[in-house]
């Protein structure tokens, strides 16, 4: 399927700000299932983008900019070749052996609740990792609601879980922190999503879990969409949660406020 | 018990001959002014420390000991030779940890232990440094049981301090005791600040000037070593710096200055790595320098220490540093561990519960002398609390036999009385070699009987005389 993707942030400074320095990770990489046709980035500011790879290979752009500024915007504009590999990640850049993927965060730590949740899948699920991972996916999408609206994410895992709601981000962290408790290496993946009504559907970035499978590699699970992602899905980055793996990690110079409007839209 | 002026008998030995015979001659009420007027002086230096946890006092000053602790020319260069290969090869296993990670390949430290380690930074992935340095300037603490035997206690690879009271102290001592110089040959500290600022200016990036501009860079007034910061910065001559003071354009780190801006090559920094940079550690830290992972990752600017180098220092890879010298360099090492049970490990554990009464526990990430038990001296209830703390999380623990540290002879309320010390000397690795100033920073534990020299838990200091020939 070949998806088109636009991104845009507007950041709005009152009053100006003095200036403001951000990381992009914005610029997925090829690997089986995802070519990246074109893709480009757009800083409204005059600022020079310093290309970098981040700890885990992810493609990173620094940018900064001097104020006054009233206002900024970050804008993504590309298209991706994709094809459906059922959930199966293979080619991508790997800087790590995945056990260091059993790394927990202060995000997608289990706490008691979710441990004995997946103690409960294990029983069930026999001893079979992908079998565990499936019955992991399976619950999740019908335990929990998937909600879009930011304003309802939750702190980290063990909130979310608690509550039974989340956005893609909390659901997939919950799925890292119940797969890292069964022994499985896990990972958070930040990326697109082309929704079947992508014209009507509200945008938002779109996250999910890769977990590590004996002689499979690196399988990928949607927990919001309770399948594992297809030739919709664009990958982008990953981490060992959504504050390793995020979008945009900026910082504004000078007192006041700042609103951030975000408009994405993935389409065919 | 082994006491450094007199043994484990009662013969002086023969370091300490002559102090020995100068507190037999020295006049109880000369000794006790004597005291007094350094207490002053360090009251108007203002050297104080802040404890934790304690607003009652806010900042406190650290007693002072003016008796002297020695160390004779020839337990010195054993312990140098010991330090500098121990330094050597903490530099080698952080290389590798994060490069090639042979030690993990040949499994003579455990891949989990790395690699699920909060200190451990992913980000130092593959990262490049100048000259392959990435403890610039090391503590290592040392405790001695005997005429020979002398430990490694811990290492400390990230921020370590208390090299400022090392520098007062001399200060202080040959201001006040000059006839007791005049005794010795005492070999001098007072070139560590040179050695520090040339050992900074040696790891430079390869884009800095022949003058490269070299600054301190602390969490600012709140924290605990602020005194050592402000004093370091005055002594090395180089700016003091907090993290809103510094901007990174382009991946380069700059200095806002009166001028403008001032391009910055090397970063002594005093800050942990978790505040170092809000995009890319804790996003709420606002003592860091937003972007400056990636002037770094750049290869434009050089942190002392580096990024990551808790790896080396938690108290369980220290279990693994005999292994560890032996595997870089190919050399017994020189310098002992404490035998350590790692509680991580199912056998250990079990016996670390048995012996509780008898043993030291440690928190892994634990610092300062919180959080641990000493079986000896805890009552029933407090080892069956930490019993179970113990049992919910053994990952995070150690234990060590209790050591007899050697005592060295004090002044306390009750005169002239033997007290347990450790030492602390600064190991600085530079582009061409180590510097060790010979001497550090001892400290002693006031407390009658106590083995906790910690300022933190009333532990005092003394001035360390390493003796030329």
């Amino acid at each position: 399927m070949r998806l088109r993707v636009f991104h845009r942030n507007t950041y709005r400074y009152d009053p100006p700000a003095a200036g403001v320095i951000q990381v992009l990770r914005l610029t997925p990489r090829n690997h089986e299932g995802q070519y990246v046709v074109r893709w480009r980035i757009d800083v409204s500011a005059d600022a020079r983008l310093a290309a970098h790879e981040d700890a885990f290979g992810n493609l990173t752009h620094v940018f900064s900019v001097d104020g006054p500024l009233r206002e900024l915007s970050v804008e993504v504009d590309g298209e991706v070749e994709t094809q459906n590999t059922n959930g199966i990640v293979r080619g991508t850049v790997e800087r790590f052996a995945p056990s260091l993927f059993l790394r927990d965060t202060a995000l997608t730590r289990a706490d008691a609740a979710i441990r004995s949740f997946a103690q409960g899948i294990r029983s069930a699920a026999g001893g079979d990792v992908l079998a565990q991972l499936h019955a992991l996916l399976d619950r999740l999408y019908e335990e929990m609601t998937h909600v879009t609206d930011e304003a309802d994410g939750a702190a980290n895992a063990a909130e979310a879980f608690a509550r039974k709601r989340g956005l893609s981000r909390d659901l997939s962290h919950i799925f890292i922190g119940a797969a890292h408790s069964l022994g499985v290496p896990a990972r958070y993946v930040a990326g697109y999503h082309c929704a079947d009504e992508a014209a009507t559907a509200p945008a938002a970035g779109h996250a999910w879990a890769e977990a590590s499978v004996p002689d499979l590699g690196w399988v990928a699970f949607d927990p919001a969409h309770g399948f594992c992602p297809t030739d919709a899905h664009v990958r982008v980055a990953i981490g060992l949660d959504s504050l390793g793996a995020a979008p945009v990690r900026g910082m504004r110079y000078g007192p006041g406020a700042e609103t951030l409007e975000i408009a994405i839209k993935v389409g065919q | 018990m082994f006491d450094e002026m007199r043994g484990s008998g009662d013969a002086v030995r023969p370091a300490y001959a002559e102090l020995s015979q100068w507190l037999a001659e020295v006049k109880p009420d000369v000794l006790d002014f004597r005291r007094r007027e350094a207490e002053l002086l360090f009251r108007r230096i203002g050297i104080t420390f802040a404890v934790y946890g304690d607003p009652e006092a806010q900042e406190r000053l650290i007693p002072f000991d003016v008796i002297p602790r020695i160390i004779a020319a020839k337990e010195w260069e054993t312990l140098r030779r010991g330090l500098e290969q121990r330094v050597k090869a903490i530099n080698a296993y952080i290389k590798d940890v994060y490069g090639r990670r042979e030690i993990l390949k040949a499994g003579l430290v455990p891949e989990d232990l790395v690699f699920q380690n909060p200190v451990f930074r992913p980000e130092m992935n593959g990262q490049k440094v100048p000259h392959d340095i990435y403890v610039h300037i090391a503590g290592i603490d040392i405790v001695r049981l005997d005429a020979d035997t002398f430990y490694v206690l811990e290492d400390n690879a990230r921020t370590p301090s208390g090299v400022s009271y090392m520098l007062e102290n001399r200060e202080i001592m040959l201001r006040l005791f000059p006839e007791l110089f005049s005794r010795y040959r005492v070999a001098p500290v007072e070139n560590y600040p040179d050695e520090l600022l040339e050992t900074l200016k040696s790891v430079a990036p390869p884009s800095a000037s022949s003058e490269p501009n070299v600054v301190l860079l602390t969490p600012g007034v709140y924290n605990s070593a602020y005194y050592e910061h402000s004093f370091l910065a005055d002594k090395l001559g180089i700016e003091l710096v907090e993290g809103r003071d510094l901007v990174v354009k382009s991946d380069v780190v700059y200095m806002r200055t009166t001028e403008g801006l001032k391009r910055v090559d090397v970063i002594y920094r005093r800050i942990d790595d978790d505040f170092l940079d809000p995009l890319v550690f804790r996003p709420d830290s606002g003592l860091g320098v937003p972007g400056l992972m990636s002037a770094y990752q750049a290869g434009s600017v050089t942190l002392a220490n580096a990024v990551g180098t808790g790896i080396a220092d938690d108290k369980a890879v220290y279990s693994y540093m005999p292994e560890i010298v032996k595997f870089y360099l190919g050399e017994e090492p020189l310098l002992k561990n404490v035998p350590t049970w790692r509680c991580r490990e199912d056998e250990h554990l079990a016996y670390v519960l048995d012996h509780l009464e008898e043993l030291v526990v440690k928190e892994v990430h634990g610092s300062g002398g919180y959080g641990m038990l000493i079986g000896p001296k805890a009552d029933k209830a407090s080892i069956a609390a930490f019993r179970a703390k113990l049992k919910s999380d053994p990952k995070n623990f150690i234990a060590q036999p209790t050591l007899a540290l050697s005592t060295c002879p004090t002044c306390v309320d009750e005169g002239i009385a033997p007290r347990h010390v450790d030492l602390r000397p600064f190991v600085l690795s530079g582009r061409t070699r180590t510097r060790i100033v010979p001497g550090g920073l001892t400290r002693v534990a006031l407390k009658k009987g106590s083995l906790v020299v910690n300022s933190s838990q009333g532990g005092g200091t003394k001035d360390t005389w390493v003796l030329d020939n």
